[in-house]
């Protein structure tokens, strides 16, 4: 039997394995992502472009637009506070912190979105008093945004993590000896050390936020030129039969997924490049 | 003066430090020798303000400063692994102390620019300023960071393990070169090591520390030759421990004739090598499975391997049970 070094399969291996992933690749990534655009331009670039700016449609990509500016922010300060306050210091409940942020990844976005329906839906638990106010939450946009805000806390806080504790608090500790206050300690050391890592994560997070269907289905109550967010609106045309406005909206998505990619490959690339600088 | 008053410190359930008391004096260079898990660290950190104690009190030439957070010390710490800040130029790693302070404190542009090239020709490292630390070597790095410490003016200077990731040329060269400049600048300076020959060499005191506790106090003289416990005996120099309870030192045994009488135990030699300037005997003692090591002078033949030959004490030392724990 002819040896091989570790790690060098054989000509055969070599060629079937990436034979597979090739395979699956195309059918199940290249082949639905050609599908949808082919789809969307099947009758011209006319009909393509008229159901993008149809009034509805605009309206619901101004929306998501909304949801992302302020949900993205709002996450990349939540996942910067639970970061730094899981790898800086050492307390009581840390490791439920480090669960927690983990869950809307593991509860069905459907559930996360009913949570917020039993909370502060007319029947919830809120929902007298927040009615008695005035204040309208399920069915209206701040319903849409606490339900994006959940399914994506993640994103931030799980690519600063590992970051973050590779690099330990040395640096921290010492701009904190050479006299630096806990914000010029982050402004200047902290954050430039976590930069890539803090936009790739934020990369991700807007590309989920934008695209989240699940949770957002439950709280929005799919009010067309209200409430309705872009994947929303495809499901809504497409139930329709408005194959073409469907499959436009999902190539704008689509769009949107492909130039998170490439910045993201982009980001990963000067990564690389800067942490091998450094070391 | 640094005074360090019952200081204890635990981590959870585990005992970090016990009851730990010590005085320094203005302009000393103090080692912290001990094995890891000794608490050496943590004792530093904790004069440095990076870590605060669950009793005990630091003064700092009589002032408490026991809650003092690092930022307000006025200490220069210089971190095992560097801590540079990889994404400033090496002349703004050093300016950074003097740059973060508050406006009315803080020096002019120019003054700071002044400041580090000053700085960088104290550590030698001229003309080296717009460089990044990725591009440095490791003793270069070590020294901007010696330099980052020292441009804040501190009135101590804590170093821990400073020349623990340098490989042993370099470590040497630098350890000459810290020694003349703490003679230069006479500043009171704390390192923390676990190298004996390195905290021998630099200390005019060595701090002996083993479990959380110091074991000795006293000058590198006084620590190798008279060790106050059996732990320093053979933390500090090598020590043999003969059955009989004995700690004696492999240059302080010599081998005899059997016609003087002196000889007090047969040795089997094992092995005989070349150690430095002198010959390195190990062997069994005669009866027992002890290994004993020896020290002869290289002048002298060596016993052959497989002789036996009969040994004396120069001089040993016995220990209180107690520590031999």
């Amino acid at each position: 039997m002819r040896r091989h070094a570790p790690g060098t399969e054989s000509r055969t291996a070599q060629v079937l394995l990436i034979g597979l992933a090739l395979t699956f690749l195309a059918f199940f990534l290249m082949l639905p992502l050609v599908a949808v655009f082919s789809e969307a331009l099947k009758q011209g670039v006319r009909p393509f472009l008229d159901a993008v700016t149809n009034p509805d449609a605009f309206s619901a990509i101004r929306l998501t637009l909304i949801i992302a500016a302020i949900s993205v922010p709002l996450n990349m300060v939540f996942g910067l506070a639970a970061s730094w306050a899981i790898t800086k210091f050492s307390f009581p409940g840390k490791n439920l912190l480090l669960t927690l942020i983990d869950l809307p990844f593991s509860v069905s976005p459907v559930v996360s979105g009913l949570i917020f329906v039993l909370l502060f839906g007319a029947q919830g638990l809120l929902g007298p008093w927040l009615s008695a106010h005035g204040v309208k939450i399920i069915f209206a946009v701040p319903g849409i945004i606490l339900a994006t805000v959940f399914i994506t806390f993640p994103f931030v806080a799980r690519e600063l993590i590992p970051l973050m504790m590779e690099q330990g608090k040395d640096d921290e500790e010492a701009a904190l000896s050479l006299g630096a206050n806990g914000w010029q300690t982050f402004w200047h050391v902290t954050l430039p050390n976590i930069r890539w890592g803090l936009l790739y994560g934020v990369l991700l997070c807007n590309a989920r936020a934008m695209g989240e269907f699940g949770a957002v289905s439950v709280v929005s109550g799919h009010i067309r030129g209200e409430t309705n967010t872009m994947p929303l609106h495809v499901e809504i045309l497409y139930n329709e039969y408005d194959f073409v406005g469907a499959f436009a909206v999902a190539s704008l998505l689509a769009a949107l997924a492909l130039v998170t990619l490439v910045l993201k490959s982009v980001l990963e690339w000067r990564f690389d490049l800067h942490s091998g600088a450094s070391h | 003066m640094i005074r360090v008053q019952n200081i204890t410190k635990r981590f959870g359930n585990y005992p970090a430090l016990h009851g730990i008391d010590l005085e320094i004096q203005p302009g000393e260079f103090i080692a912290l020798l001990g094995p890891s898990g000794s608490g050496k660290t943590t004792l530093l950190r904790i004069i440095a303000g990076l870590e605060f104690q669950d009793e005990g009190h630091v003064y700092f030439d009589g002032q408490d400063v026991s809650d003092i957070p690092v930022g307000k010390r006025n200490v220069g710490f210089v971190f095992q692994q560097y801590a540079l800040f990889r994404h400033m130029t090496v002349a703004d790693n050093i300016a950074f102390g003097l740059s973060v302070r508050k406006a009315r404190l803080r020096p002019a542009k120019a003054e700071i620019k002044e400041r580090a090239q000053e700085l960088l020709r104290v550590v030698q490292l001229e003309g080296l300023g717009d460089r990044y630390p990725g591009q440095l070597s490791g003793g270069q790095r070590q020294r901007v960071a010696l330099a980052r410490a020292l441009a804040i003016e501190p009135s101590l200077l804590l170093l821990d393990e400073p020349f623990g990731a340098l490989d042993a040329k370099v470590r040497k060269d630098l350890r000459r070169w810290l020694r003349d400049l703490h003679k230069q600048m006479g500043l009171t300076s704390i390192f923390v090591t676990h190298d004996q020959e390195e905290a021998l060499e630099l200390a005019d005191r060595v701090v002996v520390m083993d479990h959380g506790r110091i074991d000795q106090i006293g000058t590198p003289e006084q620590v190798y030759m008279e060790p106050a416990t059996a732990f320093v005996s053979h933390f500090v120099g090598e020590t043999n421990r003969l059955p009989d309870g004995r700690h004696i030192r492999p240059h302080d045994i010599e081998i005899v004739t059997a016609a003087s009488g002196r000889g007090e135990g047969q040795l089997l030699v094992d092995n005989v090598f070349r150690k430095g300037g002198a010959w390195r005997v190990e062997g069994r003692l005669h009866g027992s499975e002890t290994i004993v090591e020896i020290d002869v002078d290289a002048h002298e033949p060596p016993p052959g391997i497989g002789q036996t030959v009969a040994i004396a004490a120069r001089r040993a030392r016995t220990f209180a049970l107690a520590e031999e724990a």
